[in-house]
């Protein structure tokens, strides 16, 4: 069942839903972009609907509430090692169907890699509940079809689409059908938009055999990338942290151990203590990245990490198009089969 | 749910001190361990550091820890009389058992030697110790570990202890690990089993000596050294390919292990 509402009705929603949850949702921060008077749309706690952007992409992904940039684990104190607390009122989250697709691979890796389940994300996880925004038409960079991550189905409490300046929402949820019952214009079969057709397209190749990770493809990206780690930290679907440890300059016996976002395409993310390093070169992390989401992760769970939502080529600062590597990824894969054939066939 | 990053005490029950720079910890613990297997030592306020487990006695594991980074130092300043914060054990460890009967190789450089300890200890205990050979190798005289252990291995089996350099006057090997393999004088190198473990330019020589020599692929053991936030699986620095070293590793088979690319 669907609801059809005015700007108005969806307010009155938000803010009834207010009342149980905290929202977070994709916001547009004026002026703060990376360029002189550009804007940044990323996620924040909204205190009113008029402050969601169901309009643009976020530049940064919604993991960061599952996934904090800096988050603090333990407090120490001379003698006791204590959990940080965390605010236990029930999460909102606002996203679209390429991230929905993304929190089954933090899952993946917080929850079912290794034997045990990561206790600070999943008393996260715990809190959080989806709204889908809809997506009436791909945006610059996505290849979310090609990667089958453009439709989601399920797993949401409600869906909204903002078309004409009308609401509409599917609401699977009976719970909170009340809510927007209440609050609607009226009440018809609603099923959020998805695109079926994006700009950019790539071919993801089946099996990639070793001798591409020595393939001259990645030296250019030792002289393009400058190993700042946006990708990383733009991406749904990255979940690397490195632990640190810091105490109070008025108490030094008192600290904290926190972990904080890691991007392995910068310098230090394999520094072992005696001075080894394991990828020196932007070109090597560039192979180790991309082969990840297009490849090892699948050859450890069945499915390929990559969402296709497009938000590394949109951030990138030196303009290297992810999608491009993909695809000449896919022509090596392709030309060193023919030419295993072409041996075997003598 | 446990949370798994919260440490545990440990009491340091003994310190034993091989070179200025590297010292064992004898750390209390009780429950299963296999050597290869590391825990992460955790100093709050400087950090967690990922220490192999180079002994295991009926009530204790020992870490055998070189001053190198913020956490070992630390560990050096306030050890005495007190206890570590331990997590682990982590990884999947040496499974002594694939060495009973039958030539085996143990070649191992520097710290390496204190993953494959307990297995160079499982080896000298066994009945056909003069199949085992161990070549071991440290930087410099000064820079030996387990001396001790030195003397009852060199008793018990095959031990070829050698140093990179040394100053004049001293009587031992010198040279790298490499240079002894093709001399091992094996009846069967095509059935013969190895060990590998030590700092990566060393692992890559000595596979390479080792496969001159006849030793197939399948039959080399290489644990490998990564950086480790973790141990659980989470952090992803240690990952390489689709393996990560602290789940599916440290210790791997070769067949696995060469296809293994940073």
């Amino acid at each position: 069942m669907g609801f059809v509402m005015s700007a108005q009705g969806f307010d009155q929603v938000i803010s009834e839903l207010q009342k149980e949850y905290r929202v977070f949702a994709p916001v547009c921060k004026k002026g703060a972009g990376r360029y002189t008077d550009t804007d940044v749309v990323m996620y924040d706690e909204i205190t009113a609907a008029p402050e969601i952007d169901l309009v643009h992409k976020s530049d940064y992904s919604f993991k960061e509430f599952l996934n904090p940039l800096s988050e603090t684990l333990f407090f120490f104190t001379e003698q006791e090692v204590k959990e940080a607390d965390l605010n236990k009122k029930k999460v909102l989250i606002f996203l679209r169907s390429c991230d929905m697709h993304a929190v089954k691979r933090l899952d993946q890796i917080y929850l079912a890699n290794g034997k045990e389940e990561d206790w600070f994300y999943r008393r996260r996880r715990d809190l959080v509940h989806f709204a889908l925004i809809g997506c009436q038409s791909t945006f610059e960079n996505c290849f979310c079809v090609d990667m089958k991550s453009n439709q989601m189905d399920d797993g949401y409490l409600f869906s909204v689409d903002c078309i004409n300046g009308m609401y509409y929402s599917d609401v699977p949820e009976n719970s909170i059908k009340g809510i927007f019952a209440a609050a609607c214009e009226t009440e018809q079969d609603v099923s959020p938009c998805f695109v079926t057709e994006n700009k950019v397209h790539v071919t993801i190749p089946e099996d990639v055999p070793f001798e591409i990770l020595k393939d001259s493809l990645w030296d250019e990206y030792s002289t393009r990338c400058i190993g700042c780690g946006r990708c990383n930290f733009a991406c749904p679907t990255c979940t690397c942290y490195t632990m640190q440890d810091v105490f109070y300059t008025d108490n030094g016996k008192v600290g904290e151990r926190r972990r904080v976002g890691a991007s392995c395409m910068v310098d230090g993310y394999t520094n072992v203590a005696g001075g080894g390093q394991y990828r020196r070169s932007q070109g090597e992390r560039m192979r180790f990245k991309v082969l990840h989401k297009i490849y090892d992760y699948r050859k450890r769970f069945g499915y390929d990490m990559c969402v296709g939502c497009g938000r590394c080529d949109d951030i990138c600062p030196e303009y290297i198009s992810y999608t491009n590597i993909i695809n000449k990824v896919n022509a090596a894969c392709e030309a060193a089969k023919q030419g295993a054939e072409e041996v075997k066939n003598g | 749910m446990m949370n798994a990053y919260i440490p545990f005490a440990s009491e340091i029950m003994e310190v034993i001190r091989h070179t200025e720079k590297e010292y064992t910890f004898r750390m209390h613990f009780e429950g299963d361990v296999k050597p290869g297997q590391f825990f992460e030592v955790s100093v709050p306020k400087y950090g967690e550091a990922p220490i192999s487990v180079s002994g295991i006695g009926p009530d204790y594991v020992d870490l055998t820890m070189r001053r190198v980074g913020r956490v070992t130092n630390e560990v050096f300043e306030t050890y005495a009389g007190q206890s570590l914060l331990l997590r682990g054990p982590y990884g999947n460890g040496f499974d002594v058992d694939l060495y009973a009967g039958g030539e085996t190789v143990v070649v191992a450089g520097g710290t390496g030697v204190s993953p494959v300890r307990g297995v160079i200890h499982a080896l000298s205990a066994m009945p056909d110790a003069k199949d085992k050979y161990v070549i071991a190798g440290f930087k410099s005289p000064d820079d030996m570990l387990f001396r001790e252990d030195l003397k009852t291995w060199a008793e018990k089996l095959n031990l070829i202890l050698t140093v990179d350099g040394a100053p004049e006057g001293y009587e031992g090997n010198i040279g790298l690990v490499t240079q002894y393999i093709a001399d091992l004088p094996l009846r069967g190198p095509s059935s013969a089993k190895a060990v590998v473990v030590g700092p990566p330019p060393m692992m890559r020589f000595t596979i390479i000596e080792l496969q001159k020599k006849g030793f197939k692929d399948e039959n080399i053991t290489v644990s490998y050294e990564r950086k480790m936030c973790c141990g659980l699986g989470k952090c992803g620095h240690c990952r390489v390919n689709d393996k990560y070293i602290c789940l599916d590793g440290p210790v791997f088979n070769y067949t696995e292990g060469k296809l293994m690319m940073d």
